[in-house]
């Protein structure tokens, strides 16, 4: 990738941030907390986009920047007030902001009607009473243009400032008088120009030099200076600090006037300074004098006209290329502190110098933000993919050392003790790198928060909580889909309409919360809304009507509540905009489940409902219990497990043709032959020979799982099938074990469905004998 | 001998243009997020020039160059402001605080070689 793409892809990154911090700031805003820290950090990331996007000429993203820009500009300045309806306008500017970011990065489109009344909109509260400032911002031109303030002539008089969209400066000659015998010369020599530069102090207070002045003269044609030292006092009286020095240079040169006064751009105002055509009209004659026997171009310093500086001129610290032979004279004059002729000063500051040195042991490591290395991700799956094999073969030779019966208080034994003890620190370390706080994905909700509201005529005010909450990378960017879509169904179906709301007692505004936080090993998702709870009844209604379940069906309240979640269910009575288009939240459940979390649903009437969606931290390893099916070894992950168990035969019950039950207490579960489902064997061993494995499914069913024999519980890690084989029904994914060979690991959710769908094959010899 | 050059801005991109253009150009480059953090780089790497932005969190651009300024051991490094704004007012403040001279973003690489050219020894 070249250099500057890949800048600009730092560029998008970095516009991501600020655009959070953008929108953070005007939230905070909202939350009266407008301190000028805040105004201001808002100011700069609009500041900071428009500054990158004018590097890389993003023009349409510039042009509203600059719109939003001053705007802010204003309100930091308190010339606009920051009202609860300007923050609103901000917000929505931010979110147009970030649709022209997309768009520049070619992500999307820009909706220009919106963006244009946007814009118009900001101008409008910028300047209300003014006409509408000019559209395009001035920046892109800038781009190319020679910095403006070049030509603005110090004293010279023509002091007719340029404007910022003023290309090319207009030569305008001079009129000056000028004597014929000049003129004559003028002609002779080609363009020969007098400059005559007279430093004040504050041009060495700025770190500005003479001799660099000179230097750049002497770029533009053979040049030849003077120094005219008479006003300098004797060393008594001299302060190290001013400037007593006047140059009159002859400068011979092709270019124009504006050329020369652009050498002087920077010290303008800063010495007196007079560009006059033709040679100097020398009234001294030691001048003239010395000015006929000049040194060769470029820089002929004359520096014999500064006898008096020479006396107390130590050498030049650093011997600079030609030009600068003139530096040692102007420096030990007027120039305050390089000059190695004030050693005063020098001295002073030396003693500063070690805890300066000190202070920089500290500063190479702490960057002030947060991230302080980028590192390719690729890296670091890299790395993780290796410690999951240095897992794996700590594994294998851990077993191969169990089978040569080594005694456990053997120093071998021990040591690879530690070893495991080591390869858990490093795997927990590495997958620490990869952790981040899943803000990412929250910070994208507020937009999503307000849109929903707005589209659906409903008043929401979002409240984040734990947004540092760290979670595996490969998670996190799974998260932000079922979040969305239970954010939608909050507000959508959650929360009532103004109107409703204020008829039941409540504020108008809605309020939904989303929380981040570990339990259990696990990250867990709360999103909480206010509204008006799940109307039980016209969902069981609705599961009948769709004949998702039988009527006759006794559930609990938290049953029925988390049958929005079947297939099929939409409790929409009107397809709206938002939570419509066919995704319900079966989908939602599917895509959580294929990660190996759970989604569930609480609610209570009248005062609102909570989703919560809990996945393991990573996906890279998994705890899990390894045992024999028919002959293979098969993992199923530890979370799903509630307790094994050992059943006696008046335990299990037929159900059905096929089926039986086992009675675990008070309840009785299905009983699921995991080698007959998954196609291992045709025929169930009887399930008191084996071992029982009482699971729970997402969804919170039980089902006994029948097992041959248990091996231990594990960590394993994960390898995706999919990637290398293809999807298996009723296998989530495969590992390596210590013995080198291939688990599977059960999907658990799967083989339960597997199990209710009924038999799968229909030439099961049960199910025809029993039709 | 390598000329090292401060660039002080609070935007990675600037901060990596800024270095693509400097390092082509063969200077060495060191790098400061913010006003402070600028100073503490200024200790440890004694640079020819420093670039700096204005807009910055913490100590801005203004402040950095007081602060500069002020110290006896680094006053006479020059300074160049760059920014993007072409309010000359800013660029005024930002000269009485002691800025050597001025970039204005966006800037291409001759711009910014020619204006250190200009206030470096």
């Amino acid at each position: 990738m070249d250099e500057l793409e890949a800048i600009k892809v730092t560029f998008f990154q970095e516009c991501e941030e600020l655009l959070a911090d953008l929108e953070g700031g005007l939230l905070a805003m909202q939350d009266g907390n407008d301190d000028g820290d805040t105004v201001n950090a808002v100011f700069r990331a609009v500041h900071s986009i428009k500054g990158g996007a004018g590097a890389f000429g993003l023009e349409p993203l510039v042009r509203f920047a600059h719109v939003f820009e001053t705007l802010l500009d204003a309100v930091r300045s308190n010339e606009v007030p920051a009202t609860p309806d300007l923050v609103v306008t901000l917000l929505r500017a931010s979110d147009v902001l970030a649709d022209h970011v997309s768009s520049a990065r070619g992500l999307g489109d820009v909706d220009e009607a919106v963006s244009a009344s946007m814009a118009a909109e900001l101008k409008a509260c910028t300047d209300p009473n003014a006409a509408p400032a000019p559209a395009a911002a001035p920046v892109v031109v800038e781009a190319d243009a020679p910095v403006v303030e070049a030509a603005a002539p110090a004293l010279i008089g023509a002091d007719d400032a340029l404007d910022d969209d003023d290309l090319g400066f207009d030569f305008q000659p001079m009129t000056i008088t000028i004597d014929e015998q000049a003129a004559d010369v003028a002609a002779a020599a080609g363009n020969v120009w007098t400059v005559s530069i007279r430093p004040k102090s504050d041009l060495y207070r700025k770190a500005n030099e003479t001799a660099l002045l000179l230097r750049e003269l002497a770029r533009l044609g053979p040049i030849e200076a003077t120094l005219d030292a008479s006003a300098i006092p004797p060393l008594d009286q001299l302060d190290a600090e001013a400037a007593y020095a006047t140059w009159t240079v002859r400068l011979e040169t092709d270019e124009d006037e504006n050329a020369i006064r652009e050498v002087f751009e920077f010290v303008d105002g800063d010495c007196d300074l007079e560009i006059t055509r033709g040679e100097a009209v020398a009234s001294d004659d030691a001048l003239a004098a010395l000015l006929a026997g000049s040194a060769p171009a470029p820089a002929p310093a004359v520096i014999e006209a500064a006898p008096v500086i020479e006396a107390f001129e130590p050498a030049p610290v650093e011997a600079a290329p030609e030009p600068v032979a003139v530096a040692p004279v102007i420096k030990a004059a007027p120039a305050p502190v390089a000059a190695p002729a004030a050693p005063a000063p020098v001295a002073a500051a030396a003693p500063a110098a070690p805890a300066a040195a000190a202070k920089t042991q500290q500063i190479d490591v702490p960057g002030p933000g947060q991230s302080v290395i980028r590192v390719d991700p690729e890296r670091i799956d890299r790395l993780i993919d290796l410690v999951g094999e240095l897992v794996i073969n700590q594994a294998m030779l851990a077993q191969r050392v169990g089978e040569y019966g080594i005694a456990p208080s053997s120093n071998l034994a021990m040591g690879l003790d530690e070893l495991e003890q080591l390869t858990r620190e490093i795997q927990d370390s590495v997958m620490a790198i990869r952790a981040q706080p899943v803000k990412s994905v929250f910070q994208r909700m507020p937009r999503l928060v307000r849109e929903v509201a707005n589209m659906t005529g409903k008043q929401a005010r979002l409240v984040m909580d734990g947004e540092n909450t760290e979670v595996d990378k490969t998670v996190i960017e799974r998260l932000a889909d079922p979040i969305t879509h239970m954010l939608r169904n909050a507000i959508d179906h959650g929360l009532e309409s103004p109107e409703e709301r204020k008829a039941a007692g409540k504020n108008p505004e809605g309020v939904v919360r989303l929380a981040a936080l570990h339990r259990s090993g696990r990250i867990v998702i709360e999103v909480q809304d206010d509204g008006k709870g799940i109307n039980r009844e016209r969902v069981f209604g609705i599961a009948v009507k769709k004949g998702l379940i039988s009527p006759d069906l006794q559930l609990t309240d938290e049953e029925i509540d988390n049958l929005i979640f079947l297939p099929g269910f939409s409790t929409a009575e009107k397809i709206s905009d938002v939570s419509g288009r066919g995704v319900g939240m079966d989908v939602v459940k599917r895509s959580v489940q294929a990660l190996g979390g759970r989604i569930s649903i609480s609610s209570r009437p009248g005062q609102g409902s909570t989703f919560t969606l809990s996945l393991p931290l990573t996906l890279a390893v998994l705890d899990g219990m390894v045992v024999d099916v028919a002959g293979e070894t098969l993992v199923i992950p530890l979370a799903c497990i509630v307790e094994s168990l050992r059943p006696k035969a008046e335990e299990i019950r037929p159900l059905g043709p096929s089926g039986s039950v086992l009675a675990v207490r008070d309840s009785f579960v299905p009983l699921i032959d995991v080698g007959l489902t998954l196609n291992y064997r045709d025929q169930s061993p009887a399930a008191t020979e084996g071992v029982v494995l009482l699971v729970e499914g997402e969804d919170g069913s039980r089902a006994a799982l029948v097992a041959d024999a248990i091996h231990g519980q594990r960590q394993v890690v994960i390898k995706s099938l999919e990637q290398n084989y293809q999807q298996v029904e009723g296998v989530a994914a495969a590992t390596i074990l210590g013995d080198g060979r291939v688990a599977l690991i059960l999907d658990v959710d799967a083989v339960i469905n597997l199990r209710r769908r009924g038999p799968p094959l229909p030439s099961d010899p049960t199910l025809i004998a029993a039709e | 001998m390598t000329r090292t050059v401060l660039t002080v801005d609070d935007s990675r991109t600037m901060r990596d243009m800024l270095r693509m253009a400097l390092a082509g150009a063969g200077f060495n480059v060191v790098e400061a997020v913010d006003g402070e953090h600028g100073l503490e780089v200024l200790s440890a790497h004694r640079p020819d020039v420093i670039i700096t932005d204005i807009n910055m969190p913490k100590l801005d651009g203004f402040g950095f160059i007081e602060a500069v300024r002020v110290d006896d051991d680094y006053r006479a490094i020059p300074i160049l402001v760059l920014t993007t704004e072409s309010d000359p007012a800013k660029k005024d403040r930002a000269r009485r605080a002691g800025a050597t001279g001025w970039i204005v973003k966006p800037f291409n690489p001759e711009k910014l070689v020619d204006a250190i050219r200009r206030v470096a020894a």
